[in-house]
């Protein structure tokens, strides 16, 4: 298997807490890979720091081959990671088609005077953008709401939009922060057979849940975050044998048993 | 096309074409019309032309990028200074118009770009503080550079401004078709902004249906998410700040040649707050709306200032409130009926680049 990702000794401090210390983990290429924890483990700030929202203390971020640039959102997209938030962030006010065209922003050409002559090349890059975009709206399932107002969609469809808004951006890897958070069991099981179809495609996958089931069913291998550290990387199977797991989310020392019941 | 039709929203729903001819014919008619009540109007329809150019450049950085501006009449005093600079006695320059007006919105530009630098990392109050400063600083400048060396003339403000020549026509002088007809400067002049106010309605159009357009209303929605993307919201807004400063540069422009006579007082910053006014009036996002905005509020005082008095004359025998203050009510009254009706302007924005059929209705225009 190739690798996708590599993360070397990521640290980040705020302060006197460290929220990520010396983490190191591997996302091969066209896996689902999961990211979980208790609460205030991590998870998020490693999100935060793989997508240049924030820059590290330590470490560094290599990507296909070549160091990620920190600190630099665009940029990680440009080189192929995309991402959602924990709580949806699109954009309000623009319909559903235009949020995804927005996505498409760093794959897109057209610079202020082709457009402002409205070159050939100009409107045929609009052209495909629009057609590009109905795809991917089809492609997570909400097409019928293209011309909605993204604020006036169903909490499910907003994550689907999100989704497609990221895939917009063509990348290799997607990083979906808590995709399920909020869904009910229907809901939940779409998101799984959507990860399912964009491995599939081609698109590695990493998942940050707290739905331990929705983990456990999807993920090809896992990393457990701590308080700031890695306590195992491994296939679901042996994760949920691990000792340091089970006392991390149960807390003290469970049994096998509960273990694997969560 | 189709934000022409906008500008009467109740025929424009029913018959864009319809609603898109009255107001093309209404644009060239205007002087003529104005023309019935004196010369005066077409005066004041020249100068609302001007403020037209002003809403359209202040609604890009505002309207589309939600960059709160409260400086933004320093762009218009750039581009009239550099107008002056260039083509009068000031510094016995008289460069060609064709010139000039590049020039000077290429320095607006600049100066769009000065200002964007150090406030790219401000949002809402605090760009609007630091904005608000910037038009100051601009003003006062203008205002004390009479000394050591003489450059603005100071509050005297800089006089005989070459007027507008387009290569041999002078548009200050009546124009004679043929032995009857002459056509009065004011109409000249009417006709020229009336072209560019056109110009920038296309130009703008394009840019906010366009993978720029995008970027600043994603911006404009949040601004985390829009870097999540991609966008490169560093140069975006930057690009925002300079284009829009383009057409406060290019209105400045032709109003020193218009005016013949630029001076700081006609960059106060309540100048800067009746453009912001216009386009939160008109509706703000909105090229129709704003571009309402700007004519109503322009003809506003004017109509009050000649109105006002001889009716309360007629009625009162004397004149009880000044037309000034009048003004103000008046002005301040609009603006809260319209947040309680229409908080979001005669003619609210709405999402369009979804619309593919506006877009097709709009090439099928062409």
């Amino acid at each position: 298997m190739i690798t996708l990702l590599e993360a070397r000794g990521i640290t980040k401090r705020f302060g006197g807490l460290t929220a990520l210390s010396d983490v190191s983990l591997t996302i091969r290429k066209g896996e689902v890979y999961g990211l979980i924890g208790p609460n205030g483990a991590g998870k998020t700030t490693f999100f935060n720091v793989l997508t240049g929202a924030y820059v590290p203390d330590g470490g560094e971020l290599v990507f296909n081959g070549t160091e990620l640039p920190t600190g630099k959102p665009h940029k990680v997209v440009e080189a192929g990671i995309a991402r959602t938030f924990q709580n949806i962030r699109l954009f309000r006010d623009m319909t559903a088609l235009e949020n995804v065209m927005a996505g498409h922003h760093i794959r897109s050409r057209a610079n202020p005077f082709s457009i402002l002559l409205q070159t050939r090349q100009a409107k045929e890059e609009e052209r495909l953008i629009t057609e590009r975009a109905y795809e991917l709206l089809r492609y997570v399932g909400i097409e019928r709401f293209a011309d909605t107002v993204s604020k006036n969609l169903s909490y499910g469809d907003q994550r689907r939009l999100e989704i497609a808004r990221a895939l917009a951006t063509e990348p290799q890897l997607l990083a979906l922060d808590e995709p399920a958070a909020g869904m009910n069991a229907t809901e939940t099981a779409k998101l799984r057979e959507l990860v399912q179809t964009i491995r599939h495609d081609g698109v590695t996958v990493l998942l940050i849940e707290h739905d331990v089931k929705l983990v456990m069913g999807l993920c090809d291998r896992l990393a457990v975050l701590d308080f700031g550290k890695k306590i195992a990387e491994d296939v679901p199977a042996e994760v949920q044998k691990n000792d340091a797991v089970i006392s991390a989310y149960l807390g003290g020392h469970g049994t096998h048993k509960t273990g694997a019941a969560a | 096309m189709n934000e022409l039709a906008l500008a009467i929203p109740w025929l424009g729903k029913r018959n864009p074409a319809a609603a898109r001819g009255v107001v093309i014919l209404l644009a060239f008619a205007a002087p003529l019309i104005a023309m019935l009540f004196g010369k005066t109007w077409v005066r004041i329809l020249d100068f609302a032309m001007l403020y037209v150019m002003l809403a359209i450049g202040l609604n890009l950085v505002v309207g589309f990028a939600g960059l709160l501006d409260l400086g933004y009449i320093a762009f218009y005093a750039v581009g009239a200074y550099t107008f002056a600079f260039l083509a009068s006695p000031q510094f016995e320059l008289h460069l060609p118009f064709w010139l000039v007006l590049p020039l000077g919105a290429g320095c607006a530009a600049l100066a769009g770009i000065i200002l964007g630098l150090p406030t790219l990392r401000l949002r809402g109050d605090y760009l609007a503080i630091v904005t608000l400063g910037f038009g100051e600083i601009v003003r006062i400048f203008l205002n004390n550079l009479n000394q050591p060396i003489n450059i603005t003339n100071g509050p005297q403000g800089i006089n005989m401004i070459d007027p507008l020549v387009l290569f041999g026509w002078d548009v200050s002088k009546p124009l004679k078709i043929g032995e009857e007809i002459t056509v009065n400067s004011l109409f000249q002049y009417y006709y020229i902004f009336l072209a560019f106010v056109a110009l920038s309605v296309v130009l703008v159009q394009r840019l906010q249906v366009s993978r720029v357009g995008r970027a600043w209303a994603a911006i404009r929605d949040d601004e985390l998410a829009a870097k999540a993307i991609g966008i490169n919201t560093r140069n975006m807004k930057l690009l925002a700040f300079s284009l829009g400063a383009t057409f406060g540069g290019v209105s400045g422009g032709l109003f020193a040649a218009f005016q013949g006579f630029v001076s700081p007082e006609s960059f106060s910053l309540m100048e800067s707050i009746a453009v912001l006014t216009m386009i939160v009036f008109g509706g703000m996002g909105n090229l129709a709306g704003v571009i309402v905005g700007a004519l109503a509020l322009t003809a506003l005082p004017e109509v009050l200032r000649y109105v006002a008095i001889p009716v309360q004359q007629a009625l009162f025998d004397k004149v009880i409130l000044d037309p000034e203050v009048l003004r103000m009510l008046l002005l301040s009254l609009a603006m809260i009926f319209m947040m309680l009706l229409r908080p979001a302007g005669l003619i609210p924005a709405y999402s369009r680049y979804s619309r593919p059929e506006l877009v097709v209705g709009k090439e099928a225009g062409k």
